[in-house]
């Protein structure tokens, strides 16, 4: 372990750092390591906690392949013209100057368990003492027929943040008068689940301004969506006669055909001009390279840590996690974070671990200044990490009260990203 | 120069004929005290004002005419307030009319949630009923502490409950998934360097339903009084 004190990226962290270290004696004079992999609501969260609350002595490194993290959670506020795109980006930039994280920009190919550490693309490896995953999501291969990660130009998911999500405007913004916007919803479990009716609405609003005339065609395999009730009384009081959606058994469709713009469904052909697929997902691959996922391709939990079913140096958080009763959100990901940043501690300085406590809330814009919002505390049984208690906004309430709670939702997003990036 | 109100107490005050001279104001300009006392009860659940008020979680606002900003010796004020201060803002009729109408334009990271007074009508109201209270209106026998409490009271016994600092910034961690670490105000309210009983009390109206905030009934539903303490204590050390 000692010559990877040497490493190049470990010396800028270990300036900031020193004074701290006299601190709680940590094991010998080699600080313990914690490597993250992934850079989004999970591992940034996860990285700056415990850099911060072990006061350096954890060495802390961040692996993340790209430099700007575009934020998934007001990137339909982008798609609505709400948002500016620069304004869902954020850098590692402090995490590595007030935080002392060695941010390693590369991606992790695989983790070798036994040896406890990760291989990167770029060569080389990095040692861990704890390693924390939270690689998002995949998407299922051949879930729809027809798409494959080739096919995501012509028709987009948009369902991770960043150039996806700016071709998928571009194409709305070039969408004919009166055309026709596809969306192929995932079945459950995915990201964000109110996230693709949330998109419909932001579609919706940009159309209504600038292409009255056309549709929106969602073919959901789902028989009912998180805040249906929300979104179809707003989408019949702003964009009546609109939107379409086919649910259930109607609404798993045969095949698409990116090259020639189709959607079949039904036996019947229809016609988009932007086809938004949002396919099946699983957890983010290295997390299968791993060995952490079960057969659902998921991977399993401790709810009281964070910890891998699989393996006990190693947490696993957001969306990739099996977790009970938890949704994927970013929201989520950021308070299992918490928890796993202090387990962490724990285990590698000796800490005190409090009892863990869990909270997500997705607030969702359906149109202009009317926001609503569903949210959940949990906590950590044996089995899961289940439900205590919950709420969700009402249908009927009023304008006042709709505009609160978007105002509190660019609150949220003002505070989660200052939590993660610091 | 402006109409005076009460030549007497500007007399009394020599800040406050200096702040009066800023600027010259119509007549109609000058607003109703009365009607003030209604737009007050924006104000009242965080300022106190009149006979026996104290610093809530706001600072009292006796005297505030001719009061440098961040003035009061006693109250924790935001350090942009403090930075207001040290630049030589002075609470003049217009500088309140300014701070009122939007409280971010004039002080950007103050910690006062208060939106502002749209409505020119109602500042100058308001204006003119917190004018009431300046130039010693401690004295004034007739003017009644006027901060009507809205949360219900708490036990004292829970009120005196001490708070574990250390395990308060823990749980801190769940709040600043919104609520901004610094205290700042960017869409949700500041929650850093209240006052702990009033941080208690308002945490206990949430966990007893007295308050309508879902989210919060959600967060303070499950928090022992031991771990509200221990957040007030936490928040309330924040500067
Ligand atoms: C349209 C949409 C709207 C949403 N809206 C909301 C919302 O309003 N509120 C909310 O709470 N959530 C929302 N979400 C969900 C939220 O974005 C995710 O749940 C959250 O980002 C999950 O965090 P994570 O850490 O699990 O994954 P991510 O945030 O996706 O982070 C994963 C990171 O890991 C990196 N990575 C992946 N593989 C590797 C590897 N092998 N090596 C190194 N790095 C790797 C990736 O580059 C990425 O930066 C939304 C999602 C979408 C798609």
């Amino acid at each position: 372990m000692d010559r990877n004190i040497s490493r190049r990226g470990f010396m800028g962290a270990a300036a900031g750092v020193t004074a701290a270290l006299s601190a709680p004696a940590v094991l010998g004079a080699v600080r313990p390591k914690a490597v993250v992999i992934g850079g989004g609501a999970g591992g940034a969260t996860a990285a700056r906690y415990i850099a911060k609350d072990s006061k350096g002595a954890v060495d802390v490194t961040l692996i993340e392949p790209t430099r700007s993290y575009y934020t998934c959670f007001f990137s339909n506020l982008y798609i609505g013209g709400f948002r500016d795109f620069a304004s869902i980006g954020h850098s590692y930039g402090k995490l590595a100057s007030d935080f002392g994280v060695n941010v390693v920009h590369d991606w992790a190919i695989g983790v070798d368990r036994d040896a406890k550490s990760v291989t990167l693309a770029g060569g080389g490896a990095m040692p861990y003492d704890a390693l924390i995953v939270s690689p998002g999501i995949d998407f299922v291969e051949d879930s729809v027929a027809g798409w494959d990660l080739s096919a995501q130009n012509k028709m987009p998911h948009a369902y991770k943040a960043g150039s996806q999500t700016q071709l998928l405007k571009a194409q709305i913004d070039a969408m004919p008068q009166g055309g026709t916007y596809v969306m192929v919803a995932p079945p459950n479990p995915y990201r964000c689940p109110p996230g693709p009716y949330e998109r419909v609405s932001m579609v919706a609003h940009v159309l209504n301004e600038n292409n009255p005339t056309a549709k929106i065609m969602i073919f959901d395999p789902k028989e009912k969506f998180s805040k249906m009730a929300l979104f179809q009384e707003g989408w019949e009081t702003y964009y009546s006669g609109m939107i379409e959606w086919v649910g259930g058994e109607f609404g798993k469709i045969e095949e698409v055909r990116p090259d020639a713009m189709e959607v079949v469904v039904d036996g019947e052909v229809v016609k988009a001009d932007a086809c938004n697929v949002i396919p099946a997902m699983k957890a983010g691959k290295i997390a299968e390279m791993a060995g952490l996922t079960n057969e659902k391709g998921w991977a399993p939990i401790v709810p009281a840590s964070m910890q891998s079913q699989m393996d006990e140096n190693i947490y696993v958080l957001g969306d990739a996690t099996q977790n009970g009763d938890m949704p994927k959100s970013g929201f989520s990901a950021n308070s299992q974070a918490k928890v796993a940043a202090m387990a962490v501690r724990g285990a590698l300085t000796g800490s005190t671990v409090f009892p863990a406590k869990f909270s997500n809330t997705c607030w969702s814009l359906i149109e202009t200044d009317d926001g609503v919002k569903v949210g959940a505390s949990y906590e950590a049984t044996d089995e899961k990490i289940a439900k205590v208690d919950g709420f969700i906004s009402q249908t009927g309430e009023d304008a006042a009260l709709r505009k609160q709670t978007y105002e509190e939702s660019v609150g949220w997003y003002a505070g989660i990203t200052s939590d993660m990036f610091g | 120069m402006k109409r005076l109100l009460d030549p007497i107490r500007a007399i009394i005050s020599g800040l406050f004929l200096v702040c009066m001279a800023s600027a010259a104001a119509k007549a109609e300009d000058i607003g109703d005290p009365e009607s003030g006392a209604q737009v007050w009860k924006k104000c009242a659940s965080c300022h106190m004002i009149g006979q026996g008020a104290r610093n809530k979680l706001g600072p009292h606002l006796n005297e505030v005419f001719g009061r440098r900003a961040a003035g009061l010796d006693g109250f924790n004020y935001s350090k942009a307030l403090r930075r207001a201060g040290a630049d030589g803002v002075v609470w003049s009729r217009d500088k309140l009319e300014v701070f009122l109408e939007n409280p971010k334009s004039l002080v950007s990271s103050t910690r006062m949630k208060f939106r502002g007074l749209r409505d020119k009508k109602e500042r100058a109201d308001l204006i003119a009923f917190l004018r009431e209270y300046s130039s010693s209106p401690r004295d004034i026998p007739e003017s009644a502490p006027t901060a009507a409490p809205t949360d219900p009271d708490v036990d004292p016994e829970i009120l005196a409950i001490e708070g574990d600092t250390a395990y308060g910034e823990y749980l801190s961690s769940e709040c600043v998934t919104c609520h901004q670490a610094d205290g700042d105000d960017k869409g949700i309210p500041s929650i850093t360097g209240w006052p702990q009983a009033d941080f208690v009390t308002a945490m206990h109206a949430y966990k007893n339903q007295a308050r309508p905030h879902p989210v919060m009934r959600m967060m303070a539903g499950r928090l022992s009084n031991e771990e509200i303490a221990s957040l007030a204590a936490f928040f309330g050390g924040v500067k």
